[in-house]
This record gives C-alpha cells, structure tokens and sequence, in this order.
C-alpha cells in the first residue's frame, strides 16, 4: 500500500472504531466499514485536514470506499 | 393515576462510578473536592470542583470505555457518556431489557441536562472563529444537543415509547423523574428511564458561574471543605459533574414481572418563583408551594416526612431561604425530621443533581439510613431540624423528599415513600 494509502488507512480506522484488516481498498465506508451519512463528512474533512487539500461536495460524493479515497489523495494531497 | 414505583438505580459522580461505590463514601463522609486540573485557572476566582473519579473502571473509577464506544465518545460531549453509562446500571439493575415491539413501545427515555455540550460549543466556537465553518464537525449539532442523551440511550437499548427531555437549570432531574412519573402515572408509558445529565466542569463553565457570583472562592487550598451548605463560612457552590438515571415503572408491570422495587414515587409538587434570574424571594414561597404540592399529591402531612435531601447548595442566600420554608412547612414537626445536603459530598451537578439526589433519598429508605451534611463545623442559624451534621446515622426513614431548586426560579420537589403492600 502506498503511503498515501496507509495514512488514509490509519485516519479511517480511527473515525470508524474498525479493525484494520477491514480497511482495504474494495472496502464500502457505508456498506462495508459501518459508516453513516454524517460519518462520511467527517471523514472527508479528517483527509482534507491530514492531506492540506480542499475536497469539494462533488468530489466527495465520488469518494465511496478506501481506494477511491486513496486515488483521489494521491492525485490531489498537498502535504 | 397509576401507581409507579422505582425498580432501577444507576448513577456516576464524584464519589464513584455506581451507586454503590458512591453511596458508601457518601455515608463515610467523603468528599469529592478536588483542585481543578484540567485547564488554566490562574484567573479564575474559583479553583475547586467535583471530578467523577476516572480510571480503569475497577474499585469504583469511571471508565467510559466500558460504556460507550471510543468512536462514539469523540462525536459527542462528555454529559451524553455520562447518561449512557447511568442509564445501562439502572436498567441492568431493574434487569429490563425490552425486546418485544410491546415492550420497547412501553419503555420511554426522559434524561435531561442544565447546559448540555458546553465545552463542545465552547470548543467549536474557537474553531470556527479560527479556521472556517469547513472545520466545523457533522457531529456538532447532534453531539451538543440536551435531548440527546435521551438519544443516545434510547438507541443502545431500543426504548420506543416516549422521548423527552427536561431542562430546567439545576431542577432538571428532579423535573425529570417527577415527570417521567406522571407520563406512567398517565399510562404514556409503563416504563420510563428517567435522570440527568451534567459535564459543566470546563473553564467557560467555571468562567460564567463565577461571574454570576454563584460559585465558592474561599477554599481554592482546601477542596474538599469548599462545599459546607449550612454552615457559616460557606461562600458558594462547587461545580460537579455525572449522572443519575432511575428506572421508573407502573406498580403492577413491576409485580408482574417480579421486579425488585425500591420504592414508589408518591408526591411531586413543582412551582415558578417569577422573583429573579437567579436568586430565589427572600420568603422561599415558591420552594414552600413546591413542597406543600408534593405533599397534596402524595396524600400527606408535612409531620409524615421522615428525611429532605435539600437543595441546600452552599450558597450564602439561597441555604437560609431554603431552611426557613421547610421550617415553615413542618411546623411543629421540625424536631423529627433528617435533612441533609449531600451536594456537601458531591458538589453540585446541576441538572444531574436532582436524579442523585431522589437516589439519595430511596437509598436513606432502602438503609434506614441518613447521609450526612459534611463540613457544618457551626451553623449559620439555629434550627430544630437535624441537619446531619458530618456523619450519617440509623434512624427510621419510610418516607423522604427531595428539593431541587434552579435558575430562572423553577423548583420541584419529589416525594418517595417505602412499598408495604
């Protein structure tokens, strides 16, 4: 896993309570990690904090599981 | 109305996690005084409060571990921990778990709280100031929320009838439980988890009590005798923080299911004082009216009471008040009746104190027992009432009320008798 990967591995594992086995790439926030509506904007702006970068409301409703999380950092992380 | 009866206890203060571990060192003579340690109080007049004892959840310490989950914690303010975990120690003691739509629709949830998430407002305001309303938390609102400690605990344990919340300043538990009674008395619910809630130790909390002159600065070297309701060198209150949750339910539902019950909830008399924001009339009335109400209600004279838990905050004016219209209550009976004010122990928690405070009173029945007024080295007047001064003792005690009296001149008073049929 990428750096990158690991980072937001980390950041989701915290705000979700999940085992860290659970958080791979395929894994749903929603469906497969637990999460509810309000879980997912507090995730987003977790990585817009831990990443420097702005995450707009479109971009985030793309961002449904932990690689599209990680694709959309590795594209766009500022720190 | 229906009979109700109180067939489970939970509480957390700073005597202890349960209500067990509080209500010995609540008989010991303990006090929860401790010097504030948590933020800067440098600046602040008052230095002391009451800290729930934090810990590995063994030999009485809270661990909120234990009842809520740390994922959860995070999204919500301390108050709303403290309800979850009164509110699963009276269910499991009142052994109800409901799981049939029936009886998850018959079981309501009433926890109230004074202020609620202050620290998180207090938090987030910063916050936004500093860095934009982008940073601000989806799980502010909903974290900060009073009614959401009857949220919370109506979720974790599927109660579906009513969902209320009380808040009424420092009367809120006694409100609460006075309330939630009249909802089973009414047939609303047969079963109802009743209480409040408080986390105000914070330094805005400590800030704007000490503005409003309600709070003690005269022991910042000595905690633990900073609470001496009663006694004349009192000087204020000392901010406290938990919970208390009672398990209320309709007398036959009790039977029925061969609950063990601790008492009935006979009286409960509530009234305003339309006198000022935060000192009560110079003649008590509305604390009188409150009381003589509860009386009415329960069927009974003043000289049936046997033990008050007072409202008796420690505070120059509102001590005296207080004593002087339940002087005017009991008359002639004032030489047999107890009554103490255990916030001398636990400090004041606000709008959890009325919930303890009615647990104080079923557990002085339950024992035969009255919980001392610590610190009360010399009164600041003469009274035929015994105040309990320092240590608790054995005496009869089959029927008890509680006071609780708040800002903006709201007072309710509760009455618990002990079941003999």
């Amino acid at each position: 896993m990428s750096e990158i990967g690991e980072r937001v591995k980390k950041i989701v594992v915290e705000h979700l309570g999940v085992e860290p086995e659970k958080v791979v790439d395929s894994a749903s926030f929603i469906d497969d990690l637990g999460a509810d509506s309000l879980d997912t904007v507090e995730l987003v702006m977790a990585f817009e904090e831990e990443f420097g970068c702005e995450i707009p409301d479109d971009a985030a409703e793309t961002i449904l599981t932990v690689g599209d999380a990680t694709k959309f950092l590795e594209k766009n992380a500022k720190s | 109305m229906r009979r109700v009866v109180v067939t489970g206890l939970g509480m957390l203060t700073p005597l202890g996690c349960g209500v067990d571990a509080t209500w010995a060192r609540i008989l010991a003579g303990d006090s929860g005084g401790k010097k504030i340690d948590t933020f800067e109080v440098s600046d602040l007049p008052s230095q002391v409060a009451c800290y729930i004892p934090r810990g590995d959840g063994s030999n009485g310490t809270f661990n909120p571990d234990q009842w809520m989950e740390p994922k959860d914690q995070r999204k919500v303010d301390d108050f709303i921990v403290y309800a979850m975990c009164a509110a699963k120690q009276a269910l499991d003691d009142a052994d109800w778990h409901p799981k049939s739509d029936e009886d998850q629709f018959a079981t309501g949830t009433m926890i109230g709280s004074g202020i609620g998430g202050l620290t998180g407002i207090a938090e987030t305001a910063v916050l936004l100031k500093e860095r934009g309303p982008r940073r601000v938390s989806p799980f502010f609102i909903p974290g900060r929320l009073i009614n959401l400690a009857s949220g919370y605990v109506s979720i974790e344990h599927g109660l579906k009838g009513p969902n209320h919340a009380v808040v009424t300043a420092c009367s809120t538990g006694a409100h609460a439980v006075g309330d939630a009674a009249r909802l089973i008395g009414l047939g609303d619910a047969e079963v109802m988890v009743a209480g409040g809630a408080e986390s105000p130790i914070s330094r805005i909390g400590i800030a704007g009590f000490c503005a409003a002159r309600a709070l003690s600065t005269g022991f910042n070297d000595t905690p633990e005798k900073a609470s001496r309701p009663y006694d004349k060198d009192r000087d204020g209150f000392v901010m406290g923080e938990g919970a208390g949750v009672l398990v209320l339910e309709e007398y036959e539902h009790a039977k029925r299911r061969g609950a063990k019950i601790y008492a009935e909830v006979t009286g409960y008399g509530l009234s305003g004082d339309a006198f000022h924001i935060t000192s009560p009339p110079p003649d008590g009335n509305g604390g009188f009216r409150s009381m003589s109400m509860a009386l009415k209600r329960a069927g009974l004279a003043a000289s049936d009471l046997d033990y008050i838990n007072a409202h008796g905050t420690s505070t120059q004016v509102g001590d005296e008040i207080e004593l002087g219209a339940v002087e005017r209550l009991l008359g002639n009976a004032a030489s047999k009746v107890s009554m103490s004010s255990t916030k001398s122990a636990t400090g004041h928690l606000l709008g959890a104190a009325g919930a303890i405070e009615a647990i104080f009173a079923i557990l002085a029945i339950r024992d035969n027992v009255v919980p001392p007024t610590i610190n009360l080295d010399n009164p600041s007047v003469q009274t035929a009432i015994d105040l309990v001064p320092h240590t608790s003792r054995k005496r009869d005690v089959n029927v008890a009320l509680s006071n609780s009296f708040g800002f903006g001149g709201t007072n309710a008073s509760v009455i618990v008798q002990r079941v003999t049929n």
